[in-house]
């Protein structure tokens, strides 16, 4: 009591300061003058706590009142805080419990209607079996009413429909029968699978408030939906497909798209596939979803420009089959469809799965939300998101302007459908212009080129630098390069810039600004890539002004939770600074570092990709790093001798064994050659070697020019990152003059 | 001798076998086993399978993932004096799983081995050519050596 008086002592002056203070700074109204004049007073006058009854009793209540709204104040901080802890807590052990197969973390309603169904559900199994095969081919609506008698037969549908219905949200009364529909299958498929009772049956609970969104569900596009995926369904398989379509609504297309992924991927190619692999390598069980808006199975890209217009085989534009170069055949695709779950199966799978949903495009994104919603309005929540959208092929502009009968006969090369109707186009056509002189180009030149050699086709490549490869390459080894080209049966157009394209006498007629004209049946426009980044405004992502693409972390992080690898993500190298790579090996490496981080690595991307091109029989190289021609370059070549050069090639292309000898004589006499003259001379001077790109005196980039296998040393120098004095003694490091 | 010469901004040096001969002078950055950003190979540091090494391919990826994973990892911690004979049965759960996806996993004549545990540098980008497709190939680790170091079609 005491203790309490002497508090309240020195408690008292300090909030009769404090109050005198606040009462000071509010406005002088009126109203409030009087107040005050009446009150002022008295609190000047008092001296001591207990000091004039009125004046004390005044300070003591306000003394009383802010202690008690602060303590009121701290004890809701206090609970909301808790909350939201034991919240997070909540969700977190949902989480966990989903992956691991604990049944206990069941919500209390699902298990009960579970355990009844379980048993009738093994039971219905083996009935349901034979009927989806008879109804698969049937459309949805007439299925239904087909199936329905089987399928009450079993219990199961019955008995868990109540439950499911009860947990949507009254408000929703008629978008409920759509989720519940959308869920039901959910949980029948689950149910139907586990009869353990995995907590995956726990989804459809979660996914109850996602898809409560009064976004419409639209059934109808999606009852449109052609079941399409009902091969040889599976032995578990089976009953899911019966039970959706007893299903009142005829969701049965609803199926194909789950509602819910713990892993997400936005776009099907390589980096896609790369982090699908990685996921599943890290996290066991894990489910993983790929949404790719083009008809095909993940395939890797670089055969359609190289591999598969070599390929003896004539049915190649069906199989996609090339050959490596350890003479094993293989695939673009990089597994076969049995590797995927079907996307229904995803949710059931028990040891998780990967499943591709092809055909669809994601149109907006719900980053608080962790949701995507797709071109047929279906929404999709998750857990971790990938957004791996590469890019689609640019265009010219004069060439977009130029009207329909020319844009008939353009082809913008990037996917396989592209490739079959190149294909197509150059056993029909007479003469084919390539516009572009950089990888793809190039490369699509020379597989026309050989080509050519059968069919007599005209081809042409015309590009604004003055050789092949101008950007990569420094300038005497891109006129070399050049040549090469030349020799396979290219006619080259340097220094062109297109100024209009037009549709004349049945031909293609092509304007440059110089004033030359080329006359051609068909245009491959291979001018560079225009990275996806649609989504960037629904889900509030930055855009790189410098070179396009999501902008993201080292560890290849947009956001928490949203992660972007390959052609679309502009990331932070380390080593190399800031930058966005549009390679193949780029897309493996950068999609395996966003599996592992999806999957809680924290890694930044470290290990170089690399890449390589081949342009005819002669030149082959690999690089590593920023191979830009405007830096400084350091070229190290092996003094050609006979060996070097493969002996077919030489024969092949016509240039004798006689010109080595001879360049072999003006090799030390000749002048410095940037005309094309004396690159004749110098043909076979580069014949392998290692260029080294320089970036304030330190290798940034590394070319390995006729020379393989020696990726890891490059690898390790760009990774050092060191000033070296002599690179002639880093050069030896390659063995360039052994094979 | 080697022969130098300057084209603007770039240098062009041409050097005979011979100039080549004496060892490199060059400075090598000595390499952490440990560090955690560089690529792992097959075991990690601590002993541990990397089951995302690409020397593996789509095998613990795969539809059979699950059970590959415990048959190898069964192997890798046997100490048995026959390495692997404790874990026949789940061998041969990963031999049935694989049975069912013949397409994925062929069967080939030679007794399925499990890999050899060497470590293969660089196993970037795909194709990891029968690593997706083949178990009994022995030579899974070898094949992949292909890939990104040596892509040329000539």
């Amino acid at each position: 009591m005491l203790k309490c008086r002497a508090l309240w002592r020195k408690l008292a002056p300090l909030a009769r300061s404090a109050s005198t203070a606040c009462r000071h700074n509010v406005k002088t109204t009126a109203l409030n003058n009087g107040r005050r004049h009446v009150l002022v007073p008295a609190t000047r006058m008092s001296t001591g706590p207990a000091a004039g009854g009125g004046g004390g009793n005044q300070n003591t209540l306000y003394v009383v009142l802010v202690g008690a709204t602060c303590l009121g104040g701290g004890v809701y901080a206090y609970m909301t805080v808790r909350g939201d802890g034991k919240r997070y807590e909540e969700r977190i052990t949902e989480i966990a419990s989903r992956s691991q197969k604990d049944p206990e973390s069941l919500p209390p309603v699902v298990p009960e209607p579970e355990a009844e169904a379980a048993p009738t559900s093994d039971e219905s199994i083996p009935a349901a079996e034979p009927e989806p095969s008879p109804t698969e081919p049937v459309p949805a609506e007439e299925s239904v009413t087909e199936t329905s008698p089987e399928a009450n037969s079993a219990a199961a549908p019955v008995v868990e429909e109540p439950p499911v219905s009860s947990e949507p949200q009254v408000n929703l009364v008629e978008s409920a029968a759509e989720p519940a529909a959308d869920a039901f299958p959910e949980e029948a498929t689950s149910v139907v699978e586990e009869a353990a009772g995995e907590p995956v049956t726990e989804e459809p609970v979660t996914e109850e408030p996602v898809t409560e969104e009064p976004v419409t569900e639209a059934p109808p596009p999606l009852a449109a939906e052609p079941e399409t995926v009902q091969d040889a369904p599976a032995e578990v398989e089976s009953p899911p497909e019966a039970q959706p379509e007893a299903a009142p609504e005829t969701e049965s297309a609803l199926l194909m798209i789950p509602s819910h992924a713990p892993y997400l991927l936005i776009g099907g190619g390589t980096a896609s596939f790369a982090a699908a692999r990685s996921i599943r390598a890290r996290d066991p069980g894990a489910k993983v979803l790929i949404v790719t808006n083009e008809p095909n199975l993940p395939y890797m890209r670089p055969p359609l420009s190289k591999e598969l217009w070599f390929s003896d085989d004539l049915s190649v534009t069906e199989t996609l089959r090339f050959k490596q170069w350890n003479g094993k055949e293989r695939s673009i695709y990089f597994q076969p469809s049995s590797f995927y779950v079907k996307p229904e199966d995803l949710s059931g799978a028990e040891n998780g799965g990967v499943a591709v949903l092809t055909g669809k495009r994601v149109v907006h994104m719900d980053v608080r939300g962790n949701k995507v919603k797709l071109d047929d309005d279906t929404e999709i929540s998750y857990d971790k998101c990938l957004i791996a959208t590469g890019g689609e092929p640019r265009n010219l502009q004069v060439i977009e302007k130029a009207g329909d009968e020319v844009m008939k006969r353009i082809t913008l090369f990037r996917k396989i459908e592209d490739f079959k109707s190149l294909d197509n186009v150059s056993r029909n056509a007479n003469s084919i212009t390539i516009i572009g002189g950089g990888f793809l180009g190039s490369e699509i030149a020379c597989a026309l080129g050989r080509r050519s050699l059968e069919t007599g086709l005209e081809v042409i490549q015309m590009f604004p630098e003055k050789g092949n490869m101008g950007k990569v390459l420094p300038e005497y080894l891109s006129n070399w390069t050049t040549e090469k080209v030349k020799r396979e049966g290219v006619k080259i157009v340097p220094e062109a810039l297109v100024k209009s394209v037009a549709f004349k006498d049945d031909k293609l007629e092509i304007l440059l600004k110089d004033g030359r004209q080329v006359k051609t049946d068909h245009i491959v426009a291979a001018v560079g890539l225009e990275p996806n980044v649609d989504l960037a405004k629904s889900a509030g992502l930055e855009v790189d002004s410098d070179f396009g693409g999501f902008r993201v972390n080292a560890e290849l992080q947009a956001r928490s939770n949203i992660w972007v690898a390959g052609d679309a993500a502009c990331f932070y190298d380390i080593r190399l600074g800031r930058r966005r790579v549009e390679h193949h090996d780029h897309a493996v490496v950068s999609g395996r570092l966003a599996g592992e981080n999806m999957t809680g690595a924290n890694k930044p991307y470290w290990h170089q990709s690399m890449f390589w091109s081949d342009l005819g029989p002669d030149v082959g190289y690999e690089a590593i790093g920023i191979v830009d021609s405007s830096l400084p370059t350091v070229g190290i070549f092996a003094k050609a001798t006979s060996k070097d050069t493969p002996k077919a090639a030489t024969e092949q292309s016509g240039t004798g064994i006689r010109s080595e000898s001879e360049t072999e004589a003006t090799a030390t006499s000749a002048v410095a050659s940037s005309t094309p003259a004396p690159v004749v001379e110098h043909k076979d001077e580069y014949g392998k070697g290692v260029i080294f790109y320089l970036r304030d005196k330190v290798v940034v980039g590394i070319i390995l020019w006729n020379v393989f296998n020696r990726m890891p040393i490059a690898r390790k120098i760009i990774k050092d990152g060191e000033e070296h004095v002599d690179l002639n003694e880093v050069a030896k490091l390659f063995n360039i003059h052994e094979d | 001798m080697s022969y130098c010469k300057q084209e603007g901004k770039d240098r062009i040096i041409f050097v005979t076998k011979e100039d080549h001969e004496s060892p490199s002078n060059a400075d090598l950055v000595a390499d952490d086993p440990n560090d955690p950003y560089e690529e792992q190979g097959l075991i990690l540091p601590n002993g541990d399978i990397n089951w995302n090494c690409p020397c593996l391919g789509g095998m613990a990826s795969g539809p059979c993932g699950s059970q590959f994973k415990e048959a190898f990892s069964c192997f890798h911690y046997s100490s048995e004096e026959m390495k692997g004979s404790d874990c026949i049965d789940r061998f041969r759960n990963m031999q049935e799983c694989m049975q069912k996806y013949p397409e994925l996993y062929p069967l080939e004549e030679e007794k399925e081995t499990p890999p050899h545990t060497e470590v293969v540098p660089d196993q970037d980008s795909f194709p990891p050519p029968q690593s997706d497709l083949s178990v009994s190939d022995s030579g899974l680790l070898s094949d992949n050596t292909l890939p990104t170091d040596s892509q040329t079609v000539s």
